[in-house]
């Protein structure tokens, strides 16, 4: 029996080969892109230190930055998670309420973060298993887990656990009067872990072999029934997370946290070039994409505009990255 | 249906359809509200309209209903419209908007104008929609999202941020106003159900339509016209948004760009899965669309005449949809009838022969897509 893979496109060249412009070509155009947006803004409205800015961007958005690491390992296999925006809320619910009710610190934050990879772990497993399509398990998990956090409390719940306060305020000051805060490290860990996981592990080669071609992912043996599980649960794991980081930072927990917030990750997933249709993207596309997102963020409060104008502003850019996508996937071929 | 190989019992026959499990849990939906509520099915006439708890859940659900017939056609052509949210908002901005803005905003011939306007933009809107996915060919998913993405913004561009009211009586008759004693919107989503009916079933465009949702390549080269009917089911699921943001508009006499059809996408694609309709395309089910959409807030009334919080909807919500969904996994199903799943070899999953990657190489555009779909079409055989 003669065995033929089906040609993908050329970005998919196997990972530290030549061709190296291809691989990065989609990272190297959101950096571009990045740079060029931050650029505009430092320049346009004379920010006293651009170097605060930027970091301001990875405070602001260390819980999206999570999100999105977690989204890229789902979106690599080729499915999607849209239930991480209601596990953020419900993270932060039940954070906010476990300690209200005078759980410890770590067991209050040990339950949440078991709470998104168990759910993660069951939408996985509905998923392989049964074979109903990840989009709408996900979705019944997105309206499962907002209901949850209405069951658990409709109203803002109040954090004011000292070390978890600390862990929000506290000025981590990374040289001069430049700081960040602890949340920031919390994400910079994530994405190094992430990294690693998907380019330096068994795990990572078989999430990207999976959504390349399942197919011939389980011909060559690889457990991609495992995998396409797995990343359900690091996707809920990194929903937690997110949710506990956006809980610090707000010092609260509320049930209407993160509504749209899965739409954003799949943005700045899709902006960093990561392929919907699994197999193509990098880790760090999407940190890069999360930060475009931020610089958009700025630039309409810093032009006093509308709320409504950065959606607008995203959408473009979504439409953008999704047609010179596009133009490049079918330059490769 | 005299063949030889259709004449199973009847019983057989009924728990065969694929309809059955949608029908079980409307009536067991329904059977659970009248042991709440014993007067539940019970309507009453008053100044010649029909009145009752039926007739709101037709009446509440009619905006989902329409959205979810356009939604089923767009599936049924292997896609996904997730923007239908934001063209509803959209819709019912621009034609509050107009009206508020004009002089005379009770009149007649303003409303007509204003809804047209609305339409015609929905329609533009949907046009937009097939252009990136037929002509650029990008994934539905992709392409609508920018729009979903963008669009809400634009309808509070349009609005200005401001809740927009409008206080003209004829502008309230698509929402509020009867018609034969039923509400307006119910007839209208009816008539709408009927001409959807008649046009895929009885001429040959439902065949067309299938064909493109089974194999988008294969049906091209077939002679189908797969442009052509891509963005027939792109502009007609915007329209039928742009009339389910008018009704909603009108039913509360006013514009709300933030909160007007908001996860109205969600519902529409749960209303077409528990429908029956597949989300890898080419099989679709008008009725099981409708009875679905039924279903949907069926559940949202019974959880609040069972006195329930209503916040807790969405758990019933997420449970009702995982049950039909389980209920119609073929995998499921076999679980459930032999004790255990199988999980030998897949039959129909190895489509990547030669012939297979020629076909890829040969579609320029479709190719993503197809292979994404392919290695779907891997995960359920």
């Amino acid at each position: 029996m003669s065995l033929e893979i089906a040609p993908r496109p050329r970005l998919l060249a196997i990972p530290g080969r030549a061709d190296f412009g291809g691989r990065f070509r989609p990272l190297l155009a959101s950096s571009a892109l990045f740079a060029a947006l931050f650029g505009f803004v430092v320049l346009r409205y004379e920010f006293s230190s651009p170097t605060q800015l930027f970091l301001n961007l990875l405070i602001d958005n260390a819980h999206l930055v999570v999100l999105a690491v977690g989204m890229t390992f789902v979106i690599l296999t080729g499915g999607i998670d849209l239930s991480v925006g209601s596990v953020v809320a419900l993270s932060t619910v039940i954070l906010a309420k476990t300690l209200q009710v005078g759980w410890p610190t770590p067991v209050a934050v040990t339950v949440v973060l078991l709470v998104g990879p168990a759910l993660g772990l069951v939408m996985g497993l509905i998923i392989e298993y049964f074979e109903v399509q990840p989009f709408i398990v996900t979705l019944a998990g997105m309206f499962l887990a907002r209901g949850f956090c209405y069951l658990v409390s409709v109203e803002t719940l109040p954090i004011d656990d000292p070390v978890l306060r600390v862990f929000g305020l506290q000025y981590l000051y990374v040289w001069a009067d430049k700081f960040i805060r602890p949340t920031v490290i919390v994400m910079l860990v994530v994405v190094a872990v992430a990294v690693y996981v998907l380019h330096q592990t068994r795990f990572g080669r078989t999430v990207y072999a999976v959504g390349g071609n399942r197919q011939s992912a389980m011909l060559m043996g690889l457990a991609a029934g495992r995998a396409r599980v797995s990343v359900y649960v690091v996707s809920g794991l990194c929903a937690s997370l997110a949710g506990l980081l956006l809980s610090v930072q707000k010092l609260s927990g509320y049930s209407l946290n993160g509504v749209g917030l899965e739409l954003d990750a799949i943005a700045a997933v899709v902006i960093g070039g990561v392929l919907l249709s699994g197999g193509v993207g990098m880790v760090l596309g999407s940190v890069i994409g999360v930060l475009i997102l931020g610089t958009i963020q700025t630039l309409v409060t810093a032009e006093n505009l509308d709320s409504y104008w950065t959606r607008i502003v995203t959408g473009v850019l979504l439409l953008l990255f999704v047609l010179v996508q596009r133009a490049l996937s079918r330059d490769a071929r | 249906m005299t063949g030889p190989t259709t004449r199973l019992p009847a019983l057989r026959r009924i728990t065969a359809s694929p309809l059955i499990w949608p029908i079980l849990a409307l009536v067991a939906l329904m059977a659970l509200n009248v042991l709440l509520t014993p007067g539940f099915l019970s309507v009453r006439i008053q100044d010649g309209h029909l009145y009752g708890s039926t007739i709101d859940i037709l009446r509440n659900g009619a905006p989902t209903m329409l959205v979810a017939l356009g939604m089923t056609l767009v599936i049924a052509s292997r896609g996904i419209d997730l923007s239908v949210g934001a063209v509803v908002a959209i819709s019912g901005a621009l034609a509050c908007s107009h009206v508020a803005g004009s002089a005379d905003p009770t009149n007649g011939a303003t409303i007509a104008a204003a809804m047209t306007l609305a339409l015609g933009a929905a329609a533009v809107l949907g046009l937009w929609n097939g252009a990136l996915v037929s002509i650029f060919g990008i994934q539905p998913i992709i392409a609508t999202l920018v729009l979903m993405t963008a669009g809400r913004g634009i309808a509070l561009l349009i609005t200005e941020g401001q809740i927009l009211t409008v206080t003209g009586e004829p502008f309230k008759v698509l929402g509020a106003g009867h018609a034969f004693g039923l509400p307006v919107a119910v007839l209208v989503s009816l008539a709408v159900f009927a001409a959807v009916g008649l046009m895929t079933r009885c001429s040959a465009l439902g065949t067309l339509l299938e064909a493109v949702g089974v194999n988008p390549e294969a049906s091209r080269l077939a002679g189908v016209r797969y442009r052509s009917i891509v963005f027939a089911v792109y502009v007609f699921c915007a329209v039928c948004a742009g009339i389910a943001g008018l009704m909603i508009a009108s039913n509360i006499a006013a514009a709300d760009a933030n909160n007007a059809g908001l996860w109205i996408e969600m519902d529409a694609i749960l209303a077409v899965v528990i429908g029956g309709t597949s989300l890898l395309g080419g099989k679709f089910s008008l009725t099981g669309t409708m009875l679905g959409a039924l279903i949907i807030q069926t559940l949202t009334t019974t959880v609040y005449t069972a006195g329930i919080t209503p916040e807790t909807t969405l758990v019933f919500k997420a449970a009702a949809v995982i049950l039909v969904c389980l209920a119609q996994a073929p995998k499921f199903r076999a679980l459930l009838r032999h004790g255990r799943i199988r999980r030998g070899p897949r039959p129909t999953a190895a489509p990547a022969g030669p012939a297979g990657s020629d076909a890829h190489r040969a579609v320029g555009t479709t190719a993503e897509s197809q292979s994404q779909s392919q290695s779907q079409k891997v995960s359920t055989s």
